[in-house]
């Protein structure tokens, strides 16, 4: 690669062992994929999770004496001060959240602990390169807000906010933006629901392929794009999508595919989607508890499980796991009190794959994440997986039928 | 005497490993595994409940969130129980970090005539940092 002075001075370690290795993770992406150099990034999302390759890494920067040229946001963890006063964590799992918060603030992170900065405080503009990790960030930057990214690991993100450049390829470039698969939606879009279906089903049947969809409602909702994108990148590697008509690359479906023929052309009907669900979800039955906040949910759906259950008993645990930002609002606008008189709790900075769930080990769950559904094997929780809406119709009746 | 067959490759995560291969038709996330015994647990997997510890893994592309390919192999990795080293068909930036961040031979753009060669249990060196893959065949 062809390296500026300042960027060979920060690989030689002028700048300290930190971001030496930055450096040289990056060069080493770069060579993978034939880039010819580096290029400036404007903003970074680090999909830290509190996990133990991740705190291994940033401390490994950190103690090296690395700095973030750019200041990134960060994922969530587990809100310390909530779940340590709840009784719901070990010491030393208390310890593993302080250290990771430390290795950040002296990385000189931004600790804004949510999976969904896209939505209110890192929104790049059409056009900026940045640096995005994240399974739900990386394509709603890209697609929704037309931004530049690949699709960062959350390593390679925090190597790009130290730095403050990622090596030129893939997604940056405007010929491998192009859609490659053609995506009839015939199914009915009619909540945000369908769009986690949708997302989980179209890489069983395209691959990797960067597809354009058609024939798709002309005015979805951000939460819709948010479970589109997330549901994307668990059933497999897609990090931009087309809605012809709806993202900023697709006005129309000529300019989505770049002039060029697809390589394929698939239909989604609704019992596409029925089979989905059917295929990631346990049957109907009862639940211990509902889980929402995968990737953290917004305030408009935390105002509608205000509204579902305002003045009512949920007869099962209900949490939702959303933004600093989010719940701030809700306690401003009333909603956490609704909530929590229903016997729910809403609870900031937090994400489900930490070891404050420990209670649930072993129970089943409803969910309307696909995403956290499939992940959850690792934490012995299984799901019934269903809209918001039907959710939360089963935390005040005991089940999902 | 088993038949040995050398195939030029790209290199994308430095090193040299030898080991038993095992193919996957399938993608693979390396955090629905267990890692204390090595094995994929992802449902309908091509190589459910097979062991990837030790082995040199044969696989068309990572997939799956951000987060949790790094601290899948690191985790695996911790119980003694990560992939020797990897050949792929497409390349994804987070497998490509969490590679080169953990230290495992990457590599891709294998010739062809490997994937008609290999088959599981032969003995494969990946020396990624001269573009070269090796099959030793099972006696």
């Amino acid at each position: 690669m062809n390296l500026t002075q300042e960027e060979k001075k920060m690989l030689a370690g002028d700048y300290g062992q930190g971001t030496a290795l930055a450096m040289k993770i990056l060069v080493a992406i770069g060579e993978a994929f034939d880039a010819e150099r580096m290029v400036k990034i404007s903003r970074a999302h680090v999909a830290l999770s509190n996990q133990e390759a991740d705190l291994w890494f940033a401390e490994k920067l950190a103690s090296g004496g690395a700095k973030c040229r750019v200041t990134p946001t960060v994922n969530p963890g587990f809100n310390l001060d909530y779940f340590c006063k709840a009784g719901m964590v070990s010491e030393e799992d208390a310890k593993i959240m302080e250290r990771t918060h430390t290795a950040y603030k002296s990385l000189g992170a931004q600790l804004s602990y949510s999976c969904t900065p896209y939505l209110f405080d890192n929104i790049p503009r059409f056009g900026e390169v940045v640096s995005f990790s994240e399974s739900s960030a990386t394509p709603y930057v890209n697609s929704v807000w037309g931004a530049r990214t690949n699709r960062e690991a959350a390593q390679s993100a925090l190597c790009a906010a130290v730095t403050g450049c990622v090596p030129e390829y893939g997604l940056l470039l405007d010929e491998n933006r192009k859609a490659q698969a053609i995506v009839e939606v015939e199914a009915d879009m009619a909540d945000d629901f369908a769009y986690e279906l949708l997302g989980y089903c179209i890489p069983k049947k395209i691959g990797p392929l960067i597809p354009a969809l058609v024939g798709m409602p002309l005015n979805p909702t951000p939460e819709a794009l948010m479970n589109l994108g997330a549901q994307l990148n668990t059933a497999g590697a897609t990090p931009i999508f087309h809605i012809v008509g709806v993202t900023p690359e697709a006005p129309s479906l000529e300019m989505a595919l770049g002039g060029k023929s697809p390589e394929m052309k698939i239909k989604i009907t609704d019992q596409d989607l029925i089979n989905i669900r059917e295929a990631i979800s346990l049957s109907p039955g009862k639940i211990d508890f509902v889980m929402f906040g995968c990737p953290h949910h917004t305030l408009r759906q935390v105002q509608d499980v205000a509204r579902m259950v305002e003045g009512k008993k949920l007869r099962t645990e209900l949490w939702i796991m959303t933004s600093s930002y989010t719940r701030e609002m809700a306690e401003r606008m009333g909603l956490s009190e609704i909530i929590e008189n229903a016997g729910g709790r809403i609870v900031d900075d937090t994400c489900w794959d930490q070891p404050c769930w420990g209670h649930l080990a072993g129970k089943i769950g409803a969910t309307d994440s696909p995403k956290l559904a499939f992940y959850s094997k690792r934490r012995d929780m299984q799901f019934i997986v269903r809209s918001v809406h039907d959710c939360v119709k089963a935390a005040l009746k005991g089940e999902v039928q | 005497m088993s038949a040995i067959y050398t195939f030029k490759c790209h290199k994308i995560s430095g090193g040299v490993a030898e080991g038993q291969v095992l193919c996957s038709k399938d993608d693979i996330n390396f955090y629905v595994v267990d890692p204390e015994k090595g094995v994929i647990i992802e449902k309908g997997h091509a190589i459910e409940g097979m062991e990837i510890g030790g082995r040199v893994l044969v696989f068309p592309s990572g997939k799956g969130s951000s987060v949790v390919q790094a601290d899948g192999l690191y985790q695996l990795n911790t119980y003694g129980n990560a992939p020797r080293a990897m050949i792929i068909k497409h390349p994804d930036t987070v497998l490509v970090a969490s590679c080169i961040i953990m230290e495992v031979p990457l590599v891709d753009r294998v010739e062809e005539a490997f994937y008609s060669v290999v088959e599981d249990g032969d003995t494969v060196t990946v020396d990624a940092d001269n573009g070269l893959v090796t099959v030793k065949k099972k006696e």
